[in-house]
């Protein structure tokens, strides 16, 4: 069974230069000016102005209204993605524990409740949203930016799975020893779900980071702008003008993939493990 | 997307197991009428203001004419419906979402399977193989889309260049079926990652007695292949195919508006982003969320074909 299979290697190879070539090359032309890419085309070696453009890219006051540089909207990406993973496991661990610990009138009510978000993305129902985001006054902040995000049951999907592979024992013994409600969830149930909740962050941010269409609703002010919002301003101001900053858009796209592949690439293990066991 | 865009996977076969079953969730369990309710405010709050509330304002709004500079609305009853169904653009649309959404589906099923396949035959370079393979997910769609403008840029795309020598002019973002196969190839390329994973992992789940019992028992690879490992993993495919299908119906957003730059012209473009466009650009309140509960019925739909096979396979297991 241990043979070495060419064929094998061969197929696997051409895939991964499939997925991992538009990726390298996207970080090398980043590397070259403009004026080179519009003559030369894209590049698979280093140029010399790597440091230039990504300091530029950086640190220019850019758009309509100067408000916004590159570090700005890379911040707001992180505030997205942290808030959204912290959030979610929150409400999702503090529900779940809920449904799966305790016994209440119109539990299986609020499971539907809670489940049939589900059933629906966000995409189908944007209009409305948007508009309800508007009466509440929520443009243009953080807050409805990422709560609105939290309305999927996903997280609180997780939970309760997991929290109902934990022994029923643990409990036992707990209240024979007296620990009430809040010390089995601080004291035990938080200790053993240490993993779940790493898988789920990692996620969770990478869901919340790669957020385009809502950030891209709530969002007309530039100082609220994500790197994703960036990436569709950067070609709009595109259109018309003589020799495009291909460099600068390369360079805004390399930002905005290097966080997520980042942790997915480092976390592998944990991301694997919180993405297939949902299959359970 | 789907929270959609839902984070990353959608869990119907495990929700769907959930909610079917009717024993409470433990033997024993905290006996205090009020404290769960603490717990589960957070979740119900959001809940109520940010899904349930706008859906049924979709349904609502589906059934109003909305004054586009806001002078109210007038009831209309189902026009939204039939103008929607009734417009040859809408159902070019749609007839296009069908075959994008079947090829994205069909090639990225395909490619993550034979990935994985591989992967899990392969011993050295198992773990550089997968890490190279997986990083891709982690790419938002539309930085996917931005590097697919790239590649297929007039001046400096290399794909022009390469179709030309073949005499292929590809004009993307000009040419209706160009634009399609360049969105086509881009979903594709952003999919494959997922479908490799949930394979790959289905792969290793099988038992190494049953692998070596195959392996005696049919020499030939192909049909050992189909005969055996294909119907074990037939029930990750089949979870997959409704992700897919999903991820093709809606998460594509990004990749789409990317390459289409709200210019929708002689370009291509699914119904998700024709509810964006028609409610965002045009300001057709009605219309878009008339539209909006049609997708609503279809991911309805696509959830009970998903049961009924669940069903179909519980019964005889």
């Amino acid at each position: 069974m241990h043979r070495t299979k060419p064929l094998d290697h061969l197929i696997l190879i051409l895939g991964c230069l499939f997925m991992g070539l538009p990726v390298v090359v996207a970080f090398m032309t980043s590397t070259h000016t403009a004026a080179d890419i519009h003559m030369n085309g894209l590049s698979l070696a280093p140029g010399g102005h790597g440091v230039e453009t990504y300091t530029e890219v950086l640190t220019r006051q850019g758009g309509f209204t100067g408000q916004v540089t590159g570090a700005r909207m890379a911040m707001n990406s992180l505030i997205l993605g942290l808030g959204f993973a912290v959030g979610k496991i929150a409400l999702s661990m503090l529900a779940a524990y809920a449904l799966v610990y305790f016994r209440f009138r119109f539990a299986t009510a609020m499971f539907w409740v809670i489940f049939t978000t589900l059933l629906l993305p966000l995409e189908v129902r944007i209009m409305p949203s948007y508009q309800v985001m508007s009466s509440l006054g929520l443009l243009n902040s953080y807050t409805g930016l990422i709560v609105p995000l939290l309305a999927s049951a996903t997280g609180t999907f997780y939970f309760r799975q997991f929290f109902k592979s934990v022994p029923d024992e643990l409990l036992e013994a707990a209240r024979i020893d007296g620990a009430g409600p809040f010390k089995f969830f601080i004291d035990i149930l938080l200790p053993l779900s240490k993993t779940m909740m790493a898988a789920i962050f990692i996620i969770m941010f990478v869901y919340g980071w790669n957020q385009y269409l809502w950030p891209m609703l709530m969002t007309t002010e530039e100082r609220f702008f994500t790197l994703m919002r960036g990436i569709k301003q950067i070609l709009q101001v595109w259109i018309g003008s003589q020799i495009p900053d291909y460099n600068e858009a390369f360079a805004l796209a390399v930002l905005a993939m290097l966080p997520p592949v980042l942790v997915v690439v480092v976390f592998q293990r944990w991301f694997i493990k919180g993405l297939t066991e949902s299959d359970k | 997307m789907t929270e959609i865009p839902h984070p990353p996977a959608r869990p119907w076969r495990a929700w769907l197991r959930g909610v079917t079953a009717a024993e409470p969730a433990k033997r024993v369990q905290f006996d205090a009428p009020l404290l769960p309710w603490l717990f589960l405010l957070p979740q119900l709050a959001v809940v109520a203001v940010f899904f349930y509330w706008p859906s049924v304002q979709a349904v609502t709004s589906s059934f109003y004419l909305e004054d586009p500079f806001g002078f109210g609305a007038t009831f209309v009853g189902m026009e939204n419906y039939t103008d929607a169904l009734g417009n040859a653009q809408y159902r070019s649309i749609a007839g296009f979402t069908v075959v994008f959404t079947a090829l994205v589906t069909a090639f990225s099923l395909g490619l993550g399977l034979l990935l994985a396949v591989k992967a899990d035959a392969v011993i050295r370079g198992n773990a550089a193989y997968k890490t190279l393979l997986i990083a891709v997910y982690a790419i938002a769609p539309p930085v996917a889309g931005l590097i697919g403008m790239m590649f297929f840029d007039q001046h400096i795309g290399p794909f022009v260049t390469l179709a030309g020598w073949f005499g292929w002019d590809m004009k993307v973002g000009l040419n209706y079926t160009d634009t399609a196969f360049a969105m086509i190839l881009v979903s594709v390329w952003k999919q494959v990652p997922y479908n490799f994973i949930f394979f790959l992992s289905g792969l290793q789940a099988v038992p190494v007695s049953v692998r070596e019992a195959a392996v005696i028992d049919c020499r030939n690879g192909w049909r050992r292949f189909r005969t055996v490992t294909l119907p074990l993993l037939a029930p990750t495919a089949f979870f997959l195919l409704i992700i897919n299908i999903t991820y093709a119906l809606f998460d594509t957003f990004g990749i789409i508006d990317v390459m289409v730059k709200d210019k929708p012209a002689n370009n291509p473009m699914t119904l998700v982003y024709k509810v964006y466009l028609d409610g965002f650009r045009g300001n057709d309140v009605g219309g878009s969320s008339a539209q909006s509960v049609i997708l609503m019925i279809v991911v309805f739909a696509l959830t009970i074909a998903q049961f009924r096979f669940l069903e179909r396979r519980i019964h005889y297991s």
